[in-house]
């Protein structure tokens, strides 16, 4: 649910405000309110080659957190881990355990469905369905069971607000969706996305294919939307990072190598390797 | 590792050539200054003077090359903390030279008198304050904390001079109140010097930032951190 707090999961587990203890790496740990997904010891394998190594993190929930690194790092990969969404490739290995709310994604338990439902996407390239903008908002709702038409408007029209697009598809909500200009077709996916509700929304380089306005859209969005959910940001844009995230994790060759509240790893990053990247001086 | 935005970097190596230039310039005009002082040179003290407009030029160039440099590529980390030390040292740059410039003017009132035979120290003052200058120089392109710490720790000479300096030209005046005159311009030369190591010491705090992201403003020296020297 919006706005639920780690420790009411239905899960039952309870995650406790996370603080770094003296034998952390201070590069790693940065201080969270709480966490809503944590990893321990992940290692993932596409085939016979590793893409993330022994990554160690938690996402504190109500907070963006962005994703950073050259391309081939492994953010997309590690983003992927939290929906589950490597699981739809072939040979792909997992080890480790990634927990949400304190329930390993990978205990047999958990239903992948339920799960998604729970963790949404968004993807680089805007993806709407060739329906009309009701009707991709309406998919979610109505494949998790909500038939009732006054149900099905009311969720429409505040995913649609939700996602700052309402004003401008209010009067058109019957056409298409592919006769939305780019900006117009993300923020639809976000719509899309938190018209079932979840609690995290993973955004998978969301602006990359935007103008700056529409960019900054997303942007002002996000912030909005955080107040409601947990969102984790894949982006190659650090200005975009440094903008919207409040925590920043830096992976380099499938490494976590520094993760931070933002304006830390920004200003006075811990690592050389960080301040190598984030100063353009290796790419 | 490959360098990604090399054409950046060089005009980061220009800007900081150019502040050099601009701490050499000032650092020379208080070596004049100071020799015109003891020499009773007028010329010398005129070219101080007239030497300070290339410096406010070269002030303004670097401040839109600092604004060009952060409009352009939105620099982070050491990056951004470098270009905004720069913008905020280059006016205290600019005033120690305009504190020469000053030295030069009471120069050209004080040599229209007969000279006053007072014990004080103003080369030496001079010294220091070249001596803190160009230290502040040197930890700035090293950006090297421990040497700012070393410039800010020579502070407390000068101020301690500067005392001395008062106190033997008031007990001057009230004995002969004929040099009040150049006895107060005489205190004002003291006090520019003294001034001159505080404006090195702004400068080195900005460098600790800089060079650790620390800020160290407003407090005492004492509160240096182990092993600070």
């Amino acid at each position: 649910m919006p706005g639920q707090t780690a420790a009411e999961s239905p899960l039952g587990a309870v995650a406790l405000p996370f603080e770094p203890t003296p034998g952390d790496d201070p590069a790693l740990t940065p201080h969270l309110p709480q966490a809503i997904f944590e990893t321990h010891g992940l290692h993932l394998w596409y085939g016979a080659s590793q893409a993330l190594f022994d990554i160690g993190l938690r996402i504190a929930p109500h907070r963006i957190t962005a994703f950073i690194g050259p391309s081939g790092c492994g953010k997309s990969t590690l983003l992927r881990c939290f929906n589950r969404l490597n699981d739809l490739i072939d040979d792909v290995r997992v080890e480790g355990r990634i927990l949400l709310d304190g329930a390993d994604l990978h205990d047999g338990s958990v239903d992948v469905n339920v799960l998604r439902s729970r963790v949404g996407m968004v993807f680089q390239k805007s993806n709407p369905f060739p329906k009309s903008i009701y009707d991709n908002v309406a998919y979610g709702p109505r494949i998790h069971g909500t038939r009732d038409r006054a149900t099905l408007d009311e969720r429409v029209e505040r995913s649609l607000r939700g996602a700052a697009l309402w004003d401008e598809v209010k009067d058109r909500l019957h056409q298409s969706a592919l006769g939305l200009s780019g900006g117009q077709q993300q923020r639809l996916c976000i719509a899309r996305a938190i018209a079932v509700e979840p609690e995290v929304i993973l955004l998978d380089e969301p602006c990359s294919a935007l103008d700056p306005i529409a960019t900054a859209k997303i942007e002002e969005l996000m912030l909005e939307l955080k107040q409601r959910y947990t969102l984790v940001i894949v982006t190659h844009n650090m200005q975009q990072a440094s903008r919207v995230s409040d925590y920043t994790a830096f992976l380099y060759l499938g490494r976590l190598v520094e993760y931070q509240e933002t304006e830390k790893l920004f200003i006075h990053p811990l690592k050389k390797q960080t301040e190598a990247y984030i100063t353009g001086r290796f790419g | 590792m490959e360098h990604t935005s090399t054409h950046f970097h060089e005009q980061l190596d220009q800007l900081a050539e150019r502040i050099l230039r601009l701490g050499g310039l000032a650092e020379e005009a208080i070596g004049k200054s100071v020799r015109a002082l003891v020499d009773r040179d007028p010329e010398l003290a005129r070219q101080v003077i007239a030497g300070d407009e290339a410096i406010d030029q070269l002030e303004l160039e670097i401040d839109s090359m600092c604004i060009e440099l952060l409009a352009r590529n939105q620099p982070l980390a050491g990056d951004l903390r470098f270009i905004t030390t720069a913008m905020k040292i280059t006016p205290d740059l600019e005033r120690i030279a305009d504190h020469a410039v000053n030295i030069g003017e009471r120069v050209l009132e004080l040599i229209e008198e007969p000279p006053l035979r007072v014990l004080v120290d103003l080369p030496q003052m001079a010294l220091s304050a070249q001596a803190m200058v160009r230290g502040a120089l040197d930890a700035f392109v090293r950006r090297d904390a421990a040497a700012a710490w070393r410039v800010i720790r020579m502070d407390d000479e000068l101020d301690r001079r500067m005392e001395q300096a008062f106190r033997v030209l008031l007990s001057h005046m009230m004995q002969d109140p004929r040099t009040i005159a150049r006895a107060l311009r005489t205190t004002f030369v003291a006090k520019y010097f003294e001034r001159i190591g505080d404006q090195a010491t702004n400068i080195c705090e900005q460098i600790v930032y800089m060079a650790e992201a620390r800020v160290i403003k407003h407090r005492m020296v004492a509160d240096a951190p182990d092993g600070a020297p």
